[in-house]
């Protein structure tokens, strides 16, 4: 029998979704999740499972999908992972579960994200039946509220400890809500993936920034462990000149201003962004093509820059699809070398083009640029966007605590750091990487810290 | 929510409010600020706290635009709907020997925490007090009780001096010996002091005004050329070295959103109309 193809995604029309910010892909209908599941092997050694983080058993929920039993698919996935909308929106699963499914060798393997999604958004908003051991009263602090943190905080509240979640901003979810844009992950669905939280009983407290409103060692008296998740929130600067004239952003200005401040529905909300015309986006990971994404909405006409080629461009093949389809251009072996601008205003990116020289030590070809190809591309707007570092706050006022050069915090394999029952996990330990690595790294963490308690 | 507790004119367009958030007022030190998101669809802002009590933090603004003048609106018992901090470095414990305080406009909110810090590290301090006029002319009495000497200077000569800051500040720098020069008010006025002092070699701090989202380090809207490089105001300043700010980019930043300021502050008019 010859094998079907991936039932695709129903998608906003391009032209559309680029007015708008509703969500681009919408998600399969019972009709079609059934169709899509039944593709599934159901191999007996289903080699999908290892390619997940936190090692969803995917036969079994999608077997649960192919005999129609929705509810029990979704807390068979909920065993693993207490926020299936969001990863089976977000995950790479093209590098991940995806990846590792049988059908991958033949290019189709099962869409185990989008099931996810479906399984989800079917059943998220019903009541929740989650067993939870007998509350203990014992106070867990979790610091940040992206992944990480959300992750470790529901683990332990499952496990029956009183778990206070401290967050800077004033709205919970890390990356999630500040981030990624609504049109890739709608903040209801953030928001009620959180909330769900809440009814575990976790208490949620916004602005207050660790190091400052409270130290660490404050924490430490009130609290028998504390999670770091505090993630690798501050942005890289190019450092070449002309970086901060006006119009040039950082992504995470910009997205911050649009996600989570709303200025794209300016000025019913009151933070303002500006709404550029021609705009350049520098970098191409997820972030950049968040940030050209969001441009394009806001009505710009929009080009990444981008130093190597398309096949080392980090984003997911998926973000890059759609960014092509919205009308999004790409200079590639483009690198900027300056900001020229007139009035305090920034004209135009003068750029040298690249070519890609042998192999470095992860087997990226190192981009070299050809000298005497500057140019310049003109535009009243840029977003830099070439990734984040770990912000400095904690570390200033608790110097005590180990960090890498790179200022990443050093844990041992149980995930706790050199000061004793202070865990940490997600971008904050390893650098930027993905929503399921750090939500994997809480659930890991809040197993060592319900040991560390235990033992103590 | 963050209570409003009590409410005082102190001079036209600006309020003295206290606000309940004893953790803040707990942990706070002199030269920190707070980010305000005045209502749920609101922008964030940063204040300078100007005094704590056990349960209060206390804060002055000038009504500039929309939110400020919607704070200025807000009642006794209304609720803000989020405040976080206190942020940015906390000034230096440090006895420098003659300072001059330079505090212009509404700069004296941020001028008395800071000359009362000063004070109590046992500096000798001479205050120059600028304002437009005589009734913009801001906690004088207060100051008076810190410095050995208080210069009220007044653009319309309606009180004290009829000048700038920078005029009683030349004068100083020509008959004293001043260890640190602290200015605090307009960029223009911050970049007029540091021009000043430049060349003379007296240490000179500003305390930066830019233009902030998440007072965390994260968004990189503060951020301001500074030595060789950039850096964020929100989490390495707000007070800094004059000398190394690249007052050519902060100037223009600071007017980035005027537009849109307008379009907000012009739809609130009407609403109020
Ligand atoms: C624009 C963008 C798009 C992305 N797209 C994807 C994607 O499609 N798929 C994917 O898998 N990954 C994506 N990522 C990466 C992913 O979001 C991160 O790897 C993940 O969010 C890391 O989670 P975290 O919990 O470690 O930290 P974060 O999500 O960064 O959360 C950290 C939180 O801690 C708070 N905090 C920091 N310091 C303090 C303090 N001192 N006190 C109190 N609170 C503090 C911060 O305000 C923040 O809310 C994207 C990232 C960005 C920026
Ligand atoms: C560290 C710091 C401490 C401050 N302390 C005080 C204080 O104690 N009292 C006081 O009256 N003012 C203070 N300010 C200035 C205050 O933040 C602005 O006056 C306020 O944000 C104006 O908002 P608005 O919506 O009312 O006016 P708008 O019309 O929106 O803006 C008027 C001007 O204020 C500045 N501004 C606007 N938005 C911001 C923002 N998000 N962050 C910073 N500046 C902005 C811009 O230069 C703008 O042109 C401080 C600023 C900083 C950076
Ligand atoms: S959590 Fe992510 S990686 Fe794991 S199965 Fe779901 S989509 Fe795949
Ligand atoms: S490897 Fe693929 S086909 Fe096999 S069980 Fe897993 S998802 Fe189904
Ligand atoms: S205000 Fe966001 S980095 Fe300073
Ligand atoms: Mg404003």
């Amino acid at each position: 029998m010859p094998l079907k193809d991936r039932i695709p995604m129903p998608e906003q029309d391009p032209k559309l979704r680029i007015t708008n910010f509703d969500e681009v892909a919408l998600g399969y209908t019972e009709e079609q999740a059934l169709m899509e599941a039944s593709r599934c092997l159901q191999c007996p050694n289903p080699t999908c499972i290892q390619g997940c983080p936190v090692n969803i058993d995917i036969k079994a929920f999608i077997g649960l999908i192919q005999e129609g039993k929705f509810t029990e698919g979704y807390y068979k996935i909920k065993e693993k992972n207490n926020f299936p909308a969001m990863t089976g929106r977000v995950c790479p699963q093209e590098t991940q579960c995806e990846a590792s499914c049988v059908l991958a060798k033949m290019g189709k393997p099962i869409a185990i994200g989008r099931l996810e999604r479906f399984l989800a958004d079917h059943e998220m908003y019903k009541p929740q039946q989650i067993e939870t051991e007998k509350k203990n009263h014992i106070p867990v602090a979790c610091v940040g509220t992206g992944p990480a943190s959300l992750a470790a905080a529901a683990n332990l509240a499952k496990k029956g400890y009183e778990v206070h979640l401290f967050e800077a901003l004033h709205l919970p979810g890390g990356v999630l809500s500040y981030g990624i844009p609504e049109f890739r992950l709608p903040k209801k669905i953030v928001n009620h993936e959180i909330m769900l939280l809440s009814d575990l009983g976790v208490f949620i407290h916004t602005d207050v920034i660790v190091g400052k409103t409270y130290t660490l060692q404050q924490l430490r008296r009130e609290f028998k462990s504390i999670f770091l998740g505090t993630g690798a929130g501050a942005p890289l600067l190019l450092g070449v000149p002309g970086e901060n004239l006006n119009g040039i952003f950082t992504a995470n200005e910009f997205l911050i201003r649009v996600n989570l401040m709303k200025a794209y529905r300016f000025p019913e909300f009151d933070t303002p962004i500006k709404k550029g015309k021609e705009v350049v986006v520098v970098g191409a990971g997820n972030v950049a093509m968040d940030a050209a994404r969001t441009a394009r909405r806001l009505g710009a006409n929009v080009t990444i820059v981008y130093r190597r080629s398309r096949a080392e461009m980090p984003s997911r093949a998926e973000e890059v699809q759609h960014a092509e389809e919205e009308g999004i251009h790409m200079k590639l072996l483009t690198n900027p070398v300056a900001f020229h601008g007139k009035d305090g205003w920034v004209q135009s990116v003068e750029v040298v083009s690249m070519q890609l020289g042998s192999p470095d030590e992860r087997g990226r070809r190192k981009p070299i640029p050809i000298e005497g190809s500057n140019y310049e591309i003109y535009c009243d707007q840029v977003i830099v966007a070439i990734g984040t570092t770990p912000n400095p706050i904690l570390k200033y006022s608790t110097p005590e605590l180990l960090l890498t050069p790179h200022g990443n915090i050093v844990v041992d394999e149980q995930y706790q750091t050199n000061i004793p029952g202070v865990f940490a996990g997600g971008d904050i330990v390893t650098g930027s990487a993905t929503v399921i690595e750090a939500l994997g790294a809480g659930k890991k963490a809040a197993i060592y810290i319900d040991k560390f308690i235990k033992g103590a | 929510m963050y209570e409003l507790v009590d409410k005082e004119l102190v001079a036209p367009d600006i309020w003295k409010i206290k606000v309940r958030a004893p953790h803040i007022a707990k942990a706070y030190k002199p030269g920190n600020f707070v980010i305000v998101l005045p209502h749920e669809r609101g922008e964030r802002i940063p204040l300078t706290v100007f005094d704590t009590d056990e349960e209060n933090i206390h804060i002055v603004f000038q009504e500039v635009g929309k939110s400020t003048k919607l704070l200025g609106k807000m009642k006794v018992g209304d609720q803000i709907q989020d405040i976080m901090g206190p942020t940015g470095h906390a000034f230096p414990s440090q006895k420098f020997g003659n300072v001059v305080l330079i505090a212009g406009g509404v700069g004296a909110a941020t001028a008395v925490p800071l000359g009362k810090h000063l004070h109590a590290c046992g500096n000798n301090i001479t205050i120059i007090l600028g304002a437009r006029s005589k009734n913009l002319v801001l906690f004088e009495k207060e100051l008076q009780d810190i410095s050995e000497k208080l210069i009220i200077t007044t653009d319309d000569g309606s009180y004290g001096v009829k000048g700038f800051v920078t005029d009683a500040l030349k004068e100083i720098l020509s008959n004293e010996v001043v260890d640190l020069v602290l200015a605090i008010g307009p960029a223009v006025m911050m970049k007029a002091v540091s021009d000043l002092t430049r060349p003379l070699k007296v240490k000179t701090l500003v305390s930066l005004n830019s233009i902030m989202v998440c007072g965390t380090g994260m968004c990189g809207a503060c951020r301001v050329g500074y030595k060789d490089g950039t850096v964020l105001t929100c989490i390495e300043g707000p007070e800094l070295d004059g000398h190394m700010v690249d007052w050519n980019t902060l100037l223009p930043r600071l007017s980035m959103y005027k537009e849109e300021e307008a379009i907000s502050l012009s739809l609130l008019d009407n609403e109020s109309r």
